[in-house]
């Protein structure tokens, strides 16, 4: 006599608790702790905190640890925590411009106001895996310099100053919240910006990619990348004046594009612009591409048909948390619609062998 | 996570929340079959698992219901337990297998076959809310069609089934008009199940990745789009339950043995069990 499965519920309890032990881990080595995470994993962290939306090292290191590493599955738990945080308000827009730079190079110009300044990057490493590290030696201290109390001014303010940029529109409107509002089409740039400053990594580097490769070619250069840290004002209503809250580490490109004109318009470089939490190069160059490549309408440009111009294909597609959700849950039971495909497959296949020759 | 959860509101989702979620609830129950946007929120699961339908389920319930939830007509599915178990938790309200005690019930895939009373709420987990999706990718495109009325390519679509197979072949997800008006995506429920879309109890769809609220109010005409040569037909396999012996349910095939034997029994377990129990079901 046949008996249905039973049972899902301590299955379930199981499943979690054999997970946790997965988790852990050999008990024989010393466990991770989340300030080692924080401390030493520094760019896994900054991803799961730029892709979660959420300013937070120690939780995004905890999602780390409970995510036994699986950056999108911290960036899942961190995205469910943060939608149940209060709003309190918003900050004022953080004046990047102001940055305590860690890092600032500008492809375009030799040398500049504020200088290049290399700061902590693979770009000149070579890729030899380093055996020191297996045997846990102490890493000797970088030399230090006293920081340049001269400002960093943009560079696309140089170029500004000719007219030989587009200048950007000054917009006094609260942008739109993603997470507080569906997401409709046709999406305005804050919307688009914000979109792409969470979508996945992955996504939007092989989207960027792709305009590099002709699929909407924008010609870009990296006019200028800066990573450090800004602080955060903001108002409080008791006050009546602006504090500030905080500061945060933040990854900034904007790249110089090729010049768009007509025969009544002075040509000029058109702009594209990338921000991130935390330090993250790739993803900040990839959304200022992916940025410009959707701004054709704006600009005047043809809609050549490439995925990266598509803001609904664009936009619908990054988000990881959406799309491996949606990937992932054909693991759940579809027998239903399963079975009455099955019964139309054979349906239609009676219907093949009944019918008469011809 | 059972310490943690006390933590939060009733239902989960904070009472703004809930607000918004009513007033797209109220929305589409005055339009039936129209897709509304919502601000749908990240849940504690993902995207895919029903959390469309679980924010509906919590922006509706009260501490009296008595909630049901099944996933492929089934109430001890994994899914369908980590749901039930998740409003026990959060909710405190009183669970039920049984269709006909329950105030509300979540599902996926499938419709109970005890038919539903008034002040029944039967709350569908939806993947896809769009109808015409897969004839037309973009979102802009698709709403101009609906508030154009602009079927036409449905149509063709179903012709064109027709002309290749001898009939239309689309199992489940079938779609139907409601109200004489709007095109709608029944979620993936066998086409068995769509006349069972006209129902006494209010029908709610969430679709949560998707961002889209819509709803079927009770004693609302729906009906499944079709030719006048080529009617639509509410099919099954042709076996009486293996189990119960009735005729009149969904059947899932269950593979028995590796020799390929097979039996056929209720996909609805409370409908089942209540039969074999000899209960009026």
């Amino acid at each position: 006599m046949y008996v249905a499965v039973k049972g899902g519920a301590r299955a379930i309890e199981n499943a979690h608790a054999w997970l946790a032990e997965e988790r852990r881990g050999d008990p024989g080595v010393a466990e991770l702790s989340v300030a080692q995470i924080r401390g030493q994993l520094t760019l896994a962290v900054d991803r799961v905190m730029a892709e979660g939306s959420l300013y937070d090292p120690d939780l995004a290191a905890l999602a780390i640890k409970q995510a036994r590493g699986d950056l999108i599955e911290a960036i899942f738990l961190i995205r469910a925590y943060r939608t149940t945080l209060p709003r309190f308000g918003a900050a004022y827009p953080v004046d990047t411009g102001a940055m305590a730079c860690d890092r600032r190079i500008s492809a375009t110009f030799k040398d500049l106001p504020g200088g290049q300044v290399l700061g902590p990057t693979f770009d000149y490493t070579h890729r030899l895996l380093d055996f020191k590290l297996a045997a846990e030696g102490e890493t000797p201290p970088a030399a230090r310099a006293e920081p340049d109390p001269a400002a960093m001014p943009r560079v696309t303010e140089f170029l500004n100053q000719e007219g030989l940029i587009q200048g950007e529109a000054h917009i006094d409107t609260s942008p739109p919240d993603l997470t507080r509002e569906p997401l409709e089409f046709p999406a305005c740039r804050a919307l688009r910006q914000q979109a792409l400053t969470r979508g996945d990594e992955g996504f939007v580097l092989g989207m960027a990619y792709s305009t590099q490769r002709g699929y909407g070619r924008n010609h870009p250069f990296v006019g200028e990348l800066r990573v450090g840290t800004c602080s955060v004002e903001m108002e409080i209503p008791e006050l009546g004046f602006a504090i500030e809250i905080g500061e945060v580490e933040l990854t900034e490109c904007e790249t110089v594009n090729q010049f768009a004109g007509s025969k009544t318009e002075a040509a000029q470089f058109t702009r594209g612009y990338g921000l991130v939490f935390g330090h993250g190069e790739r993803k900040a160059i990839s959304m200022a591409l992916v940025d410009r490549a959707l701004r054709w309408r704006e600009l005047g440009e043809d809609d050549s048909g490439a995925p990266a111009q598509d803001e609904e294909f664009v936009l619908q597609h990054a988000d990881n948390i959406q799309a491996t959700g949606f990937l992932e849950h054909i693991k759940l039971p579809h027998y239903v619609d399963f079975q009455s495909e099955v019964e139309l497959v054979r349906k239609l296949r009676a219907a093949v062998r009944e019918a008469p020759d011809d | 996570m059972t310490d943690d959860l006390r933590e939060y509101n009733f239902a989960y989702l904070d009472e703004e929340t809930k607000r918004m979620i009513r007033r797209a609830l109220l929305k589409a129950l005055a339009i039936p079959g129209y897709q509304v946007p919502f601000a749908s929120r990240e849940m504690p699961m993902p995207y895919g698992w029903g959390t469309g339908g679980v924010q509906v389920t919590a922006a509706c319930l009260v501490p009296e219901d008595r909630l049901k939830v099944i996933d492929q007509g089934a109430d001890d599915t994994t899914n369908a337990v980590s749901i039930r178990s998740f409003f026990a938790r959060t909710a405190g309200v009183a669970t039920t297998e049984r269709a006909a005690e329950a105030t509300l019930i979540q599902t996926r895939h499938r419709i109970p076959e005890t038919p539903l009373r008034e002040g029944q709420i039967l709350v569908y987990q939806v993947p896809i809310p769009e109808p015409l999706r897969f004839l037309e990718p973009r979102e802009t495109e698709t709403r101009r069609m609906h508030a154009l009325e602009d079927y036409g390519l449905m149509h063709v679509k179903l012709y064109e089934d027709i002309a290749r197979h001898g009939a239309i072949s689309t199992a489940y997800a079938y779609p139907v008009k409601v109200a004489g008006r709007y095109v709608m995506d029944p979620s993936p429920i066998p086409k068995f199940d769509n006349p069972k879309l006209e129902s006494a109890a209010i029908q709610l769809f969430g679709a949560g990745r998707e961002q889209r609220i819509y709803a079927v109010p009770p004693y609302t005409q729906v009906v499944s789009l079709d030719f006048e040569d080529h009617p639509f037909e509410a099919s099954k396999p042709d076996h009486p339950c293996a189990l119960c012996g009735a005729t009149d349910s969904y059947l899932d095939e269950v593979i028995t043995d590796d020799a390929g034997a097979r039996m056929f029994v209720c996909s609805d377990t409370d409908y089942c069990a209540t039969r074999q129990a000899g209960g009026a079901a």
